[in-house]
């Protein structure tokens, strides 16, 4: 079993980017052997309402059993309130807000609301550290990326918050996790996207330190090529009770 | 075969405490990828003593003769490529005839002076002279100047290898970060800067979709190299996606058959 909690459907507006309809995550899926991907609408991401691309999300779910919708939040629009508890009626695993992508402050007053909500409706918060490499992004694409101090105050504002962080690289997770209590760190989720393998070993050296039971298996597709998760994964020589966790066990475990 | 273009390997005068275990984990995941030869360089000290992308002569005689250690220690999986820095022509020249008769089989360029500058044209005539292909580091569209390294970017590398057309140039990393559109614009035909002798290495951490399939359609499997860099679990990604839609002597150019070509004749096993 193997749930990819990082995917996306649709385009994305600063660069050409193939196999983002839903039949083209179908056959990624089927080449990759992923049983199930978590899906979000991108270009709403960059909409002044990204909610407005929910119901196209939610439709489109409905046609293909191994995709789980995520939708997007606003906190700062009127109505966001019922955004959630749509969410919630739908069965999504999780909701996400980008809030740099949103203009808004990452730790501020929307955020920690929302935060209470999600925590409130048992939804966890699903945030991007960034969607691409800042060395190669478009010049007008000026979005900062998600400041580490954001996901500490944002776990320490409500004590039932549950976080998935994607895109975090070894030095993020560190920063945060060992910038929390145990208890703060056991409600924060990463994938694993976006942190080394061999030769660095960062990854390794994370499931060391920081325990298997923190990490969960994303892509970032179709964004990045999710063949790679799975290369990190082979590259370790993991017992399979741990890389099953990561795999999926973790996920379900989280939503259950 | 499977011929990583793109390697580096640690020594004991580098800022890296833990240099044995980061060559041993090169070398151990090398075995799982179906790595049969990695072609590494070593810059200098890595800022221990002298800067990263500005080796001091002294550094890049040590880091070349580290790697010729480890060439010697694994005949059978490491190549080296001399490193050396252009600002010091002669030291440059003499290092690159020494490790290229000690068994060495190409040139490194890192980041110490602008590829179009004629300061280069030396190295490009002894590396016609001796048959061996250049690796040149790239920031893919260079805008600004960055601490640290004098980079340089495709279109200055094709100025380069302009001024020498028998030389194979290797551009450096193509998902090493920056805009890798802005170089393949540069180097291949559908763009409309076709330079034949530069060759794509597909190392970097940078897995982008689209990026593999740009990289065909600006220069063709024939000028594409599979390489890894400092995250192999990266490369072994963009091999696994090429195996999946492209035919078998396509992919065995870029597994090894376009090194074979560049590379000196006896460089690799199956030659």
């Amino acid at each position: 079993m193997r749930t990819d909690c990082n995917a996306f459907l649709g385009a994305y507006p600063w660069r050409k980017v193939p196999g983002t309809s839903a039949d083209a995550l179908r056959k990624a899926l089927d080449r990759t052997k992923i049983d199930v991907a978590w899906v979000t609408h991108l270009p709403s991401l960059f909409w002044r309402d990204p909610t407005e691309g929910n119901a196209w999300l939610y439709e489109t779910a409905r046609t293909e059993k191994r995709f789980k919708p995520v939708p997007t939040v606003h906190p700062a629009l009127t109505g966001w309130e019922q955004v959630l508890a749509d969410a919630a009626n739908a069965g999504a695993p999780a909701v996400r807000c980008d809030p740099l992508y949103l203009g808004l402050e990452p730790a501020g007053g929307e955020m920690r609301v929302l935060a209470a909500a999600c925590s409130a409706a048992r939804l966890p918060l699903l945030l991007a550290v960034r969607l691409e490499d800042g060395r190669q992004r478009h010049p007008n694409d000026e979005v900062g990326e998600l400041p580490a101090a954001a996901v500490r105050a944002l776990v320490r504002s409500d004590p039932d918050l549950r976080l998935i962080v994607t895109h975090a690289d070894r030095a993020f997770v560190e920063e945060v996790h060992f910038g929390s209590t145990p208890e703060e760190a056991r409600r924060i989720w990463w994938d694993i996207c976006w942190i080394w393998g061999p030769p660095e070993d960062h990854l390794a050296t994370l499931l060391d330190t920081i325990g298997a039971d923190r990490f969960v298996f994303g892509t970032g597709q179709p964004l990045r090529l999710p063949e790679n998760s799975i290369a990190k994964l082979d590259l370790l020589d993991l017992p399979a009770d741990q890389r099953a966790a990561i795999e999926s066990k973790n996920i379900q475990e989280l939503v259950a | 075969m499977l011929i990583d273009v793109h390697a580096h390997f640690y020594h004991q005068r580098t800022p890296r405490a833990d240099w044995r275990e980061r060559n041993a984990s090169r070398l151990r995941a090398g075995e799982k990828i179906g790595i049969s030869i990695h072609v590494a360089s070593i810059l200098g000290s890595f800022g221990f003593t002298s800067p990263t992308y500005f080796p001091s002569p002294r550094d890049v005689t040590a880091g070349n003769d580290a790697l010729l250690s480890l060439q010697r220690a694994h005949p059978d999986r490491i190549r080296g490529l001399v490193c050396v820095n252009p600002n010091y022509t002669a030291h440059a020249r003499a290092e690159i005839v020494r490790c290229l008769d000690a068994g060495m089989i190409g040139i490194k360029l890192a980041a110490s002076r602008r590829a179009d500058d004629r300061l280069l044209d030396p190295i490009g005539v002894l590396a016609r002279e001796r048959r061996v292909p250049v690796l040149q580091h790239i920031w893919q569209h260079r805008r600004r100047d960055w601490s640290g390294q004098e980079a340089s970017d495709a279109v200055e590398l094709c100025t380069l290898a302009r001024r020498h057309p028998d030389v194979p140039f290797i551009l450096a990393h193509i998902g090493g970060g920056g805009d890798w559109l802005h170089s393949l614009h540069a180097v291949g035909a559908a763009g409309g800067g076709d330079v034949p002798n530069v060759y794509v290495d597909l190392s970097g951490s940078g897995v982008d979709g689209g990026m593999l399939e740009a990289c065909l359609e600006s220069v063709g499997a024939s000028r594409l190299l599979w390489g890894s860099d400092i995250t192999m679990d990266t490369g072994w990604a963009k091999l696994r996606y090429l195996e999946s839609f492209l035919g078998k002597e396509e992919l065995a150019l870029v597994r090894w058959k376009n090194a074979a070509r560049i590379f000196p004749p006896g460089a690799f096993p199956a030659d």
